[in-house]
C-alpha cells in the first residue's frame, strides 16, 4: 500500500471559496481511486502572502501549527495541499526550520504561547495533489480505472509559479527518472496522458500568472493572463488544466475581463486537473463541480463526447 | 533574443547596474536574467520564460520545419518576459506586493519600502 493512500488534508482558505470546486473535484476523485483523506483538524491560514509580506516568521509558525496538528494530534505523516500558495509555504516551512535557527525560536515561542506542540522540522512530508495521485495510484493504474477516455482533447498544462519555485524548498524535485522537474514540470502531463488526454506543446507552463499583483496592478495581470490563454491556443490547446487556485481564478476571471477591457477574446477553457481526471474516470461533471467554475467547461466537454 | 535581452537591460539599467556582455550556457538572456535576480529572487518568477526563448531559439536554428510555430511562441514568450518585468518594475515603484498590506504598514508609520515577494 503506497504511504499516500491516507492522507492528512490541507484544503487552505482558497478550496473553501473560490476554488471550490478543486476541494470537491479533489475529494471526490480521491474517493474514486480509492485515496484517504483526512481533514488537518482546526486549520488556519498558511501565512499566504500577506502574512509573509509583514513578518515571514509568522507565516513560518502558522505552516507550522498545521503540520503540527497533522502530527502531533492525528498521528499524520504525510499532509497533503492541493493550494499551491498553501503547498509552498508548507515546504518553506520546513526548509526554514530545518535551517534557521532564528526561524526554530520564533516559532517555539508562539507555540508554546498558543498551548500546542512545536513543530519539528522532518515530522510530517508535505505533498501536493499531483504527487498524491501521481504515487498513491500511479499512471497504470489510472490508465486501468479509465472509463471515458480524454482522447481527442487537447491540453495545455499550466502549473503557476508556486508549484517550483524556489527550487531548494523542494529537495525531492530534480532527483532523475520518476521525480518531478522544476524547469519542466510533468507530473499532470503525465496524468492526464494516462487518462487519454493529448498534452500540447506549452512554453509558458510555468510563468507568471500576476496573481500577486492582481488587484494593485490589474492591467498588468490582464495582459499576462491574455498572454498565457494566446500561447494556450496558440498550441492547439481545448483547455487549460491547473493545479493552483489562485492561477485558475486568475486565468477565468482575466479571461472575462481582457475580452472586456481590452476587447481580446479568447476560447479556451479552464479545468482543475482533478476534474478532468474525473471526468476520464467516469464521475459527473456535477459531482466534479464543473458548473461552479467560471469559464463553461461543460460545453467543451459536450463538444468533445465526453459527457 | 535581441528583443528579450533589451528587456532584461532595461530591469537592469533601472536597477542602476550596467547590463552584462557576458553568457552562459552560451546565452547573454541567461546571463542577464542571473544578474538581474542577485537580490531579488522573486525575479527568478521569470527564469523559465527565459530558458524557454533560449530552447525556442535553439529550436528554430535546429528544425526551421516548424518554424512558423516556433516563431510564434518565441513572440509570445518576448511578450510574456515584458509584461513581467513591467509589472515587476511598477510594482517596485509602489513599494508594495500585495495592497493588502497597504493599510498596516500606513497604520504603523512605516515607510513604504520594498518588501520581498513570495
Amino acid at each position: 500500500m503506497s504511504k499516500y493512500q491516507k492522507v492528512a488534508y490541507y484544503p487552505g482558505c482558497a478550496l473553501e471559496g473560490t476554488a471550490h470546486a478543486y476541494n470537491r473535484s479533489t475529494k471526490v476523485l480521491g474517493g474514486a481511486l480509492g485515496l484517504e483523506l483526512d481533514e488537518v483538524k482546526n486549520w488556519n491560514c498558511c501565512g499566504a502572502m500577506e502574512v509573509k509580506n509583514v513578518d515571514p516568521k509568522v507565516q513560518t509558525y502558522l505552516s507550522s501549527r498545521v503540520m503540527s496538528i497533522a502530527a502531533n494530534e492525528m498521528g499524520a505523516s504525510v499532509v497533503m495541499a492541493p493550494c499551491n500558495g498553501c503547498y509552498h509555504n508548507l515546504k518553506k516551512a520546513e526548509h526554514d526550520l530545518a535551517h534557521d535557527a532564528g526561524s526554530r525560536e520564533v516559532v517555539d515561542r508562539i507555540s508554546k504561547k498558543a498551548g500546542h506542540p512545536t513543530y519539528r522540522a522532518g515530522q510530517v512530508e508535505t505533498i501536493h495533489a499531483l504527487d498524491w495521485i501521481k504515487d498513491g495510484v500511479g499512471e497504470d493504474e489510472l490508465r486501468r480505472r479509465v472509463r471515458n477516455s480524454l482522447k481527442g482533447l487537447k491540453v495545455a498544462n499550466y502549473y503557476g509559479c508556486m508549484y517550483t519555485r524556489p527550487r531548494h524548498i523542494f529537495p525531492e524535485k530534480d532527483q532523475g527518472p520518476g521525480s518531478e522537474s522544476t524547469s519542466k514540470p510533468h507530473f499532470m502531463d503525465d496524468l492526464l496522458a494516462a487518462a487519454g488526454a493529448e498534452n500540447v506543446d506549452f512554453p509558458l507552463k510555468t510563468a507568471c500568472c500576476g496573481g500577486a499583483h492582481t488587484l494593485s496592478d490589474s492591467d498588468t495581470s490582464t495582459k499576462l493572463v491574455l498572454n498565457i490563454l494566446r500561447a494556450a491556443e496558440a498550441a492547439g490547446a481545448d483547455v487549460i488544466a491547473t493545479e493552483c487556485p489562485t492561477c485558475h481564478s486568475g486565468l477565468e476571471m482575466h479571461q472575462v475581463r481582457a475580452e472586456k477591457v481590452l476587447g481580446q477574446k479568447t476560447k479556451v477553457k479552464m479545468l482543475y486537473f482533478t476534474q478532468l481526471l474525473g471526468i476520464a474516470l467516469g464521475l459527473s461533471p456535477r459531482k466534479l463541480g464543473v458548473h461552479e467554475n467560471v469559464s463553461d467547461g461543460l460545453q467543451l466537454l459536450k463538444e468533445k463526447d465526453l459527457v | 533574443m535581441q528583443q528579450a535581452e533589451s528587456v532584461l537591460e532595461e530591469w537592469l539599467r533601472a536597477r542602476g547596474e550596467t547590463p552584462t556582455a557576458e553568457t552562459s550556457e552560451g546565452f547573454r538572456l541567461l546571463a542577464l536574467h542571473r544578474q538581474g535576480a542577485r537580490g531579488s529572487p522573486s525575479f527568478n518568477a521569470c527564469r523559465e520564460t527565459c530558458r524557454e526563448i533560449a530552447y525556442h531559439y535553439n529550436l528554430l536554428a535546429g528544425s526551421p520545419g516548424d518554424r512558423q510555430f516556433r516563431e510564434k511562441m518565441m513572440g509570445l514568450l518576448v511578450e510574456h518576459l515584458k509584461l513581467f518585468v513591467r509589472g515587476k518594475l511598477e510594482v517596485e515603484g509602489l513599494g508594495e506586493f500585495c495592497c493588502s498590506s497597504r493599510p498596516l504598514r500606513l497604520e504603523s508609520g512605516a515607510q513604504e519600502t520594498e518588501t520581498p515577494h513570495g
